[in-house]
């Protein structure tokens, strides 16, 4: 640590700091629809981010995403901060351009820790390729960062994250149990390596993940955050659309299952649980491996839905990344559920 | 006796850590009490997962759960104990028997006067948010259809059955019918293969 002092947890960082998705949707129906033809992507599907388009050839991606800490260490803080908030336009099928800085910090707090966590976040714009450009910042009774950022994409290949065909394989880019295993963290019953490894794969920019798609038939996507593996799937789902899941394959992070099975439990996997529970079948799965599916993640990896003959190619090379992934099953016909999970 | 663990004001994981605590420590009964449902459902859930029984009572904005060990008797179906827990798993971990679906086909309730069929069929969705088990969906066609767009009064009654899991669908040929297509205000859209494929695998069908 640069700095003497370190962050506060707040009662829930990072995104399990997120509303519930039912409380949000409900809240979103109430305003007015826009009709500029242009939005290619606005608020009325569950996109990852807005999509403008300027011309034929190219449209603005933008999103938004702050919260409190989930970390203790303001540098780290700031990195994962980023490294969440770039992810949307990675998740879109996008490309960073410029990213703007929203700050919330408390007036009596030592500025050297906003000095870090600045520089954490800096870091990861200029690795994303893109400009920090500016920001706004407010004195607030707790600390909470994030950006908002602004990428570019062609139209033609907007990755939209419900446009998954019959057959595809799922294919998860990062490991699951990170809102496990920073909840362990904050009660100081964290194993070190576990965490880590949390903080690793909270730290990876899904840029590399997005670049070895492109490569691919990738025919959606989507990142997994607060809503979970089972919330962001189902984001994934329309009504012609099962997805069937294997537990067995989900990558996940070293005593993920052994922090559920401690009741690491945040309140954010139990509304994931209660929002899924009636669009999700679980057959036979351990009261862990149920944890997971439900538990929420901060800066997640990306969740692809790739053509079959594809599948193993891309695996290995999303692998070949470095961290725990997976081909977690597959998009079929809509069967007795939208989603269901065999071990 | 019982421990009591007051984990009032407290957001989780503290009120399921210090139920977990207080029970390896005394072992069960404890009793632990909780200002918000959330906290209540992963108390409940931890109970459920240390093979416990939970029961739960609400009083003034207090949940108190008392768990209790499982005693043999308690593995006998017709006790009330048992009857709770199941329930309880129900929410997921078991497959249903089948699908409860509610079809809604007219904006009326019953034949005779419309503007009583209208009112009736306001409360007939109203009383579908009351029952102890939300549907696990509502289809919406031909005049049904004009039950979930935007200025109907039953559309908030269905936005809180949506939040309590059940899919609200309506037809989209229907919503074309009338010209409602981009009023829809809650759920989705459906075709006629989803409503037969639906209704084929219900295990009840309600039709007011």
């Amino acid at each position: 640590m640069s700095v003497g002092e370190t962050l506060n947890f707040c009662r829930g960082g990072g995104c399990t700091a997120k509303l519930g998705p039912a409380a949000l949707s409900r809240v979103l129906s109430g305003l007015p629809r826009p009709t500029d033809p242009n939005l290619l992507i606005g608020a009325q599907s569950s996109d990852d981010a807005a999509v403008y388009r300027l011309r034929d050839d190219v449209a603005i991606v933008q999103t938004l995403d702050f919260f409190p800490p989930m970390l203790d260490d303001p540098y780290l803080f700031g990195q994962v901060a980023a490294t969440n908030a770039l992810s949307d336009i990675y998740a879109m099928g996008g490309e960073v351009k410029t990213a703007l800085n929203i700050v919330c910090f408390p007036e009596e707090m030592d500025l050297n820790i906003l000095g870090e966590i600045l520089r954490g976040g800096s870091e990861k714009v200029v690795e994303a390729g893109g400009s920090l450009a500016g920001g706004h910042s407010i004195a607030d009774q707790e600390v909470k960062y994030g950006l908002s950022v602004t990428g570019v994409v062609h139209p033609q290949h907007i990755l939209a994250n419900n446009t998954g065909r019959v057959g595809d394989h799922l294919i998860l880019t990062k490991p699951l149990g990170v809102g496990l295993l920073c909840t362990a963290a904050r009660l100081g019953q964290a194993d070190e390596n576990a965490f880590a490894g949390a903080v690793r794969s909270m730290t990876t920019l899904n840029k590399y993940a997005a670049q070895v798609a492109a490569k691919y038939r990738v025919h959606a996507a989507t990142d997994v955050t607060g809503f979970g593996l089972l919330g962001h799937l189902h984001e994934m789902m329309r009504p012609d659309l099962s997805a069937r899941i294997h537990a067995h394959a989900l990558p996940v992070l070293d005593t993920a299952y052994d922090c559920a099975n401690e009741f690491y439990l945040t309140a954010a996997g139990q509304r994931n649980r209660n929002f899924a529970a009636h669009r999700a079948v679980l057959h036979g799965l351990t009261f862990a491996q149920e944890e997971v599916l439900f538990d929420p993640q901060t800066s997640g990896g990306l969740l692809l839905a790739v053509a079959s003959e594809d599948a193993p190619a891309l695996l290995e090379e999303i692998r070949g990344l470095g961290l725990p992934c997976g081909d977690i099953g597959q998009l079929l016909p809509r069967l007795e559920a939208e989603i269901i999970v065999e071990p | 006796m019982e421990v009591l663990v007051d984990a009032r004001g407290k957001a989780c994981p503290l009120p399921v850590i210090e139920t977990r605590n207080a029970l390896r420590e005394h072992g069960a009964p404890v009793v632990t009490l909780v200002d918000n449902d959330i906290a209540r459902q992963n108390v409940e859930k931890v109970a459920r997962q240390m093979g416990l029984l939970a029961e739960t009572r609400k009083e003034e904005g207090v949940w108190r759960i008392t768990l209790t060990a499982a005693q043999e008797g308690d593995l006998d179906a017709d006790s009330p104990e048992v009857d709770q827990a199941v329930e309880q798993l129900s929410s997921c971990a078991l497959p249903a028997p089948g699908p409860t679906v509610v079809v809604l086909s007219a904006d009326t309730m019953g034949v005779g006067d419309d503007t009583l069929g209208r009112a009736l069929m306001k409360g007939f969705v109203y009383a579908l948010t009351q029952l102890d088990e939300a549907p696990d969906t509502v289809l919406l066609y031909n005049g049904g259809a004009k039950l979930s767009v935007e200025g109907a009064e039953t559309v908030e009654d269905l936005k809180t059955l949506e939040e309590a899991g059940t899919e609200i669908l309506t037809c989209g040929t229907c919503l074309n019918h009338y010209g409602l297509t981009e009023q829809l205000a809650v759920g989705s859209v459906t075709n006629m293969y989803v409503i037969a494929e639906t209704l084929a695998k219900a295990g009840k069908v309600i039709r007011p």
